[in-house]
Order: structure tokens, then C-alpha cells, then sequence
């Protein structure tokens, strides 16, 4: 390969991460409400992808999402009374760290409920081994298998 | 029972459960990408929009008001509009309902070409480029449909497209009051 198509290579890498760079130009009164909507971004969810937060979904829904966020920001609403907008209109679901209440209590136990279960059975599983730890072996069936382990030396050795 | 027997039913539990799960998904009623709507018995958040076919005018939900009828969230891009728009007209034609559409983050040109070419069902139809009206509505997937009752509250919502059976079990009987006058 020549120097100059290696070179081309090299300069071609280094575009394509350009090319994927969204650059989404705000402009904000003052630092705090640059930083509130960094940080709203980053707490909301995509309803469309439903993984991702508005800050890194690409979605089409997820730019007006941020639009609408911009727009309140710059109306000097706070964090609150924005976060409350989006709830009021898509449910808890929209917050990527949602409140612990009644409807959500399912939702920050079930990891905990299932760890808990998880440990009750293997508790048991453990208990259930101690109690009987003899292994009952048939006499009989002890000589047959010390018998086949003499046969297989013996067909080995010859 | 044998303990041998027990990841078997285990199986047949999730196989059962998965194949039940699944006939709902694909006869529309239920979808695990659902988001509840915050809105129903709530009233409807007021909208105006600029008209699709006339910008100049505007489409608004004040218009409506006394009326029972459903607000239809689509777009041109979105495949399940399209299998949806011969039931929307049938609605329309057959049973008087009046559909308000929002155009969401649509084409114009392209809209208009469709509903030329495909029947409109849309009593008004607005347009929506920036998802004003959707955000302020929840709308988070088309289509979405709406049924708001005579007093401009929110009664019923169905994500996907609209069929026979949603239509009968979820809106079908708001209208069977005699609401649709």
C-alpha cells in the first residue's frame, strides 16, 4: 500500500467520528440554566428508544423532547416544574430516576425480593445437603464398577 | 410428581404464558413498549395548529367542543398509519365519527399526496412539525388515538393502529350513546 493511500486511510478514520458528532448549538442566559438542562437531559427518558435518555437518543421525538426542555430552561422554569411537565404528560416512565412511592415501590424492591429469595433457597438447598450426608452405597454394585476398573487397567496395559 | 418432572412444567408454564403473551401483542391489546397515557378522565390539552391543507387557518380542539370524537396522531412514515387508514375512513364514512388528525413530523406534500390518493377520513387535520401539540398531548409513538367525550375530557387511548376489535371493546361504546351527534 502506498504512503499516500495509507495516509488517506488515516485522515478517512478520523472524519467518520466527525461525522457522527450531533452538534446541537444552545445558547443560555446564564451557567446554571446550561447546566439544569445538561443535567434534565440526562434524566429524562426516550419514550421511542426507551434505553436511552434524551441527551443520547437520536430520535426524532427524543430532539423535540430536547427542544421543549431548551425552550423551558430559557424560560426560567425550574428543574421541578419541568421534570413535572414531562410527568404529567408521560408518566413516571419518564424519569430515569423515578420517586419512590406506592406505584413505583414494585419497581426499587423487586431486585432486592428476588436477591432475598434467591438466598432463602440456596440457605435451605445448603441445609437440606448437611442434614443427610451419608451416601448410600450398594455393596453389590461397589464390587461391579471396581470389577470394570480392573478390566479397563488390564485391556490398557495389553 | 418426580423431581424430574418439574423443569418440564417449568417449561410448559413459560411456553404457555409466552404464547399468550404473544397472541395479545398481535392482536393489538397489548403492547410491552406501552406508555400509559397520564390523560384519561382528565381534560384534553387544548391544541392549535395550523390547518394541513390551508396554513393559513388554524385546526383547533376549542372547535370541537359538545362533540364526542377522536384525535388521530399519524404520519406518512409510519407503517402502521398506513394499515390503519382504510379503518379510519370506514369510521369516518360508514359511522359518522368525526376524526381530528394531527400530522406529526410529517411531509406536507407527501401527506397530502397520500390522503389524495388513499381517501381522507379527517373531519380537520393539523399539522404538527415540531411536536408542539404531541408533546402536549403524551404522544410518544403514532399511531395514537384519542377519544374525547362532549365535556373535553379524555376517555379512551389506543397506541397502534386501530382495529375492529379495539374499536368495539374501547371507543365503539362512547358513541353508541348517541354522543356522535
Amino acid at each position: 500500500m502506498s504512503r499516500t493511500r495509507s495516509l488517506f486511510l488515516v485522515v478517512g478514520l478520523l472524519c467518520s467520528t466527525l461525522a457522527f458528532a450531533r452538534v446541537e448549538v444552545h445558547e443560555f442566559d446564564t451557567p446554571e440554566q446550561e447546566a439544569r438542562y445538561s443535567k434534565l437531559i440526562k434524566e429524562l427518558r426516550c419514550l421511542v428508544c426507551q434505553n436511552q435518555n434524551i441527551a443520547d437518543s437520536n430520535a426524532e421525538l427524543a430532539v423535540d423532547l430536547r427542544r421543549k426542555t431548551y425552550e423551558m430552561v430559557r424560560q426560567d422554569k425550574s428543574e421541578d416544574e419541568i421534570t413535572g411537565y414531562m410527568v404529567e404528560r408521560y408518566g413516571k416512565f419518564v424519569q430515569y430516576d423515578p420517586p419512590l412511592d406506592l406505584e413505583t415501590v414494585l419497581l426499587w424492591s423487586g431486585p432486592f425480593l428476588i436477591l432475598l429469595i434467591g438466598v432463602t433457597l440456596l440457605i435451605r438447598t445448603i441445609q437440606r445437603r448437611r442434614s443427610n450426608p451419608t451416601v448410600t452405597v450398594d455393596a453389590d454394585r461397589l464390587k461391579a464398577a471396581a470389577a470394570l476398573l480392573e478390566t479397563e487397567r488390564d485391556t490398557r496395559k495389553s | 410428581m418426580t423431581r424430574a418432572a418439574i423443569p418440564l412444567a417449568i417449561f410448559l408454564a413459560l411456553a404457555g404464558l409466552f404464547w399468550y403473551v404473544l397472541g395479545k401483542m398481535n392482536e393489538g391489546e397489548y403492547n410491552p413498549r406501552d406508555v400509559p397515557t397520564q390523560f384519561i378522565g382528565r381534560p384534553a390539552p387544548p391544541f392549535s395548529l395550523p390547518d394541513l391543507f390551508d396554513p393559513t387557518r388554524q385546526v383547533t380542539s376549542a372547535e370541537m367542543a359538545g362533540r364526542v370524537w377522536l384525535l388521530n396522531v399519524w404520519g406518512t412514515w409510519c407503517p402502521e398509519c398506513w394499515k390503519e387508514h382504510e379503518y379510519l375512513l370506514h369510521l369516518a364514512k360508514n359511522e359518522n365519527v368525526p376524526i381530528i388528525g394531527i400530522d406529526w413530523r410529517d411531509d406536507a406534500n407527501e401527506a397530502k399526496a397520500m390522503l389524495a390518493r388513499l381517501g381522507n377520513p379527517f373531519h380537520r387535520l393539523g399539522f404538527d412539525a415540531h411536536s408542539n401539540a404531541a408533546i402536549d398531548w403524551g404522544v410518544y409513538g403514532a399511531p395514537e388515538t384519542f377519544l374525547i367525550d362532549a365535556e373535553g375530557v379524555v376517555r379512551e387511548k389506543h397506541t397502534g393502529a386501530l382495529t375492529p376489535q379495539v374499536w368495539n371493546s374501547k371507543f365503539k361504546p362512547y358513541f353508541a350513546n348517541g354522543g356522535a351527534s
